[in-house]
């Protein structure tokens, strides 16, 4: 029995049982609606095998909007348990787990798979490619971050949630102070999705510096797939420090090295430093697609050129650049004396003169412009308010004296939340509504989805301007809960009541896809939004090979050109079309790095070394693998073509 | 599959372009690895705690021999990749076979040493700086162990296939990483040998 001892949960409550129940009951109700329905062969040859850039896409959407629910559940609890002094809704150690768990599936498995679900699809589509340049390594990409997402949310029922914060500072996370395997699952899940997301960063930088259709410059590019060459150039540079550091706290936890321990030469600040050396630059990496998705949005509807495409460019080379130079201004009260801090406080306030650069593009942008009130504009013009704000107090926390008034208050969380959600999470919704027609061939209801906006706007400054005021009069982030006599109360209700404003918001947008599903009319054209980018020139939705005839550009607003100027976007004659076959070895693979992670989570050293094998044969095989792709022929073509309503222009 | 003859077989297809460069921007990402290793090292190296310094347990006998060893491979991969260039299968495989031994003689002096370091007190679990050297050197390490089952791997492709426009991009992909390796290997020489030792 000692074997099976590892797998209890160190505090079990009846919440815990009643998730093992609920989890075991969802995986049966799958298994059969997917046996009585006779799905699994459509399942895996259409779905879970397929290397169509467009799929992988809605792939990463679905688990990225499922993370979102998980990750809306934790915030919830957090905001219920401290809405009143002294609740006892959650315990010390229950907190401690779900503010860990919400800010590592949100960052991780929501936010990054959000932006990289909206990559997948709509890059190769601007730039006129028929898929990524690695097909097959996109879908294992996909698979690492889905391992990595499920093995971190098994800890819940299976060893117990990692408990020592997103950031894991050791010796917290250390074994002396974090007994369960919690961080153990901490450091395999974001390994293994990390390894995914390096890949994606290779693979799409290929893609666009080697795919784009002719006539189409650097310059000339679309700028969200600017943002995206920037963002994963930044993921080649910082993930492989994530990589070393995890295997760092890995290795102190599991084999008794003294790399971040107080004892025998340990430094503790050296994960610090590490840890955000990544996380920084990784706070650039969910914005700037942010930022390219306003980008495409703002000029949409406002019939207006993106105002100054070139220091749109500029500003996001110089935030990549700094954004690796100014992790110190995570701990400016860690004692690192007053030279280092000012060195990184200045740089840190650099940041805000790129950013501001391309506030202001925005706004000229939209001024004289033609403005269509549409959902996804919404998120932009709120968007462009609320992000000042986050960023201005984003500038009070760069004064690093000033810092040691708000260092780990609520004033924190509110700054951080304040860029996150109306940058990161406003685009993410504006871009789902954008594309979604091109995804499925059918808009989102804009009734529904302005309520949902209105919820989501208010909800977010009800319950995240409150923490400002209460964090500058001293409320700790990350404690459970506060006695009556801070007077924290009030502010935090109305956190809650904002809260469940945005739960609401959230629930509307489910409820606005089931809708649409219904009832949206589904002949919408390929151009519904009147836009700009080579995306929306081909069909609704997008047949497999993309376009049939390889676009031909002379602007950095193509289609816009084609339809105001004339342009001719389609030239020449139909012709053979080469696309890669499905692969069924991710999956395999993503099957042998879930047993991989999950057996050194627990120390079980015959499931590590037996699947470390069965990875590295994996590879091999891949290499023996003759695959050379399949071809499309033009008869095909113009049938497709036929069907998804004549042949394009 | 469109093969451009005006290219090194290597480049000629617009996959192996495309391969060829994906796998420049992975070195980028390694050296980002290797540099975060290098810099911790930089970090603890004097956080020797209870445990040896560096000058106590290193030794200049093995450390030259592995050093002879793997500037040797990558000469010896250099000169396959020029075997491929030229169209001399034989020649090739003999050289990657070559390579490949003279990396297992690097990897077995460098066991050798790991057994040396732990014979003399300095286990992974001894200091923070022991920790690093071992995470730093084991990493390279497993590194060259991959390379060793990568190289057999195109090795057995190039017996059977020949030199054609596939194979070619798989070893010559292949050399980059040989050539990486032997980099790498030479700033942990001069870095943390050397320096360690003066």
């Amino acid at each position: 029995m000692d074997f099976f001892n590892r797998f209890a949960i160190p505090n079990p409550t009846p919440t815990i049982y009643a998730s093992m129940v609920a989890i075991a009951l969802t995986v049966i109700a799958v298994i059969i609606g997917l046996t009585y329905f006779k799905k699994w062969g459509y399942l895996f040859r259409e779905w879970l095998t397929t290397v169509d850039h467009k799929r992988i896409g809605i792939m990463y959407l679905i688990s990225a909007l499922l993370m979102l629910f998980r990750g809306g559940v934790d915030a919830i609890m957090m905001r219920a348990q401290t809405a009143v002094p002294e609740n006892t809704f959650l315990n010390a150690a229950e907190y401690n787990e779900v503010f860990t768990t919400h800010g590592v599936v949100m960052i991780f498995f929501m936010a990054m798979a959000f932006i990289i679900a909206l990559m997948n699809f709509v890059v190769p589509l601007q730039i006129g490619a028929r898929d990524v340049a690695f097909p097959r390594l996109n879908l294992l990409s996909f698979w690492l971050y889905f391992v990595g997402a499920m093995l971190f949310n098994l800890s819940f029922v299976l060893g117990g949630s990692p408990n020592a914060g997103w950031t894991s500072y050791f010796p917290l996370a250390g074994t002396q102070f974090s007994e369960s395997v919690g961080t153990n699952y901490y450091m395999w899940a974001l390994q293994i999705s990390g390894l995914g997301t390096l890949m994606t960063g290779i693979n799409f930088i290929v893609t666009i510096l080697k795919m784009r259709a002719p006539g189409m410059t650097l310059m000339k590019m679309p700028m969200f797939t600017w943002s995206a060459l920037v963002t994963n150039i930044i993921i080649v540079f910082a993930f492989p420090v994530l990589t070393v550091t995890l295997l760092m706290g890995t290795f102190d936890r599991q084999f008794g090295t003294n790399f971040f321990t107080m004892t025998n030469g340990g430094d503790d600040m050296l994960w610090a430093n590490l840890f955000w050396v990544w996380g920084h630059p990784e706070v650039y990496i969910l914005i700037l697609p942010a930022f390219g998705i306003y980008s495409e949005v703002i000029p949409t509807f406002t019939q207006r050129n993106l105002y100054g495409y070139k220091s749109m460019v500029l500003s996001m080379v110089i935030i990549s650049l700094l954004s690796f130079m100014v992790w110190v201004h995570h701990f400016f009260t860690m004692g690192q004396g007053a030279l280092t801090n000012s060195i990184f406080s200045f740089t840190t306030m650099l940041i805000a003169i790129p950013t501001g650069m391309k506030i202001f593009n925005w706004l000229l942008t939209i001024r004289k412009g033609k403005i269509r009130f549409t959902v996804p504009m919404l998120y932009s013009l709120g968007f462009i308010p609320l992000f000042t704000i986050g960023g201005v107090t984003g500038v009070m926390l760069a004064m690093a004296s000033a810092d040691y008034q708000y260092h780990n208050t609520m004033f924190l969380v509110a700054h951080f939340h304040n860029v996150i959600i109306p940058g990161v999470v406003f685009a993410m919704l504006a871009g789902l509504t954008y594309w979604w027609p091109k995804m499925f061939g059918f808009m989102l209801n804009e009734k529904i989805g302005k309520w949902a906006f209105w919820f989501i706007s208010i909800g977010f400054c009800l319950a995240f301007f409150p923490m400002y005021i209460s964090g500058l009069d001293g409320q700790a982030r990350r404690m459970y809960t506060y006695s009556a006599e801070t007077g924290f109360g009030v502010w935090n209700m109305i956190s809650f009541i904002g809260a469940g404003m945005m739960a609401i918001g959230f629930i509307i947008i489910v409820y606005n896809i089931y809708y649409s599903i219904r009832y949206s009319p589904r002949n919408v054209g390929d151009d519904p939004w009147n836009a700009r980018s080579l995306e929306w020139a081909t069909h609704n939705p997008v047949p497999e090979y993309n376009f049939a005839v390889t676009p031909q550009v002379n602007s950095s607003e193509a289609l816009w050109d084609a339809k105001k100027n004339g342009h001719k976007l389609f030239k020449g004659e139909l012709k053979e079309i080469h696309m890669p076959n499905n692969s069924g070895l991710p999956v395999i693979m993503a099957v042998l790095f879930f047993v991989f992670g999950f057996s050194f989570v627990f120390s079980i050293w015959p499931g590590v070394i037996l699947s470390g094998v069965g990875i590295f044969s994996s590879m091999a095989y891949q290499s023996y693998m003759k695959d050379r792709g399949k071809h499309i022929s033009v008869e095909e073509i113009k049938e497709t073509e036929a069907k998804f309503g004549g042949g394009k222009k | 599959m469109k093969i451009n003859h005006s290219q090194p077989l290597e480049y000629s297809t617009e996959h192996n372009r495309f391969s060829i460069l994906g796998f420049w921007i992975f070195l980028g990402a390694e050296i980002m690895l290797f540099g975060t290793l290098f810099a911790s090292y930089f970090v603890l190296v004097d956080h020797t705690g209870n445990g040896p310094v560096g000058a106590e347990i290193f030794e200049i006998t093995p450390i030259l021999m592995e050093t002879i060893f793997l500037l040797t491979s990558s000469f010896t991969i250099g000169l396959a990749i020029h075997a491929m260039r030229v169209g001399k299968q034989k020649a090739m495989i003999t050289f990657f076979i070559i390579t490949l031994l003279l990396g297992m003689g690097f990897l077995g002096y460098e066991i050798y040493d790991f057994f040396m370091y732990v014979h003399e007190g300095a286990t992974i679990q001894t200091s923070a700086f022991t920790a690093i050297l071992f995470l730093t050197l084991g990493t390279h390490g497993a590194h060259v162990t991959f390379g060793l089952f990568w190289g057999s791997v195109i090795i057995t492709q190039l017996i059977k296939h020949g030199i054609n426009y596939e194979t070619a991009n798989k070893s010559f992909i292949f050399s980059l990483y040989w050539h990486f390796l032997d980099v790498v290997w030479i700033f942990i020489f001069s870095f943390v040998f050397l320096k360690g030792m003066m």
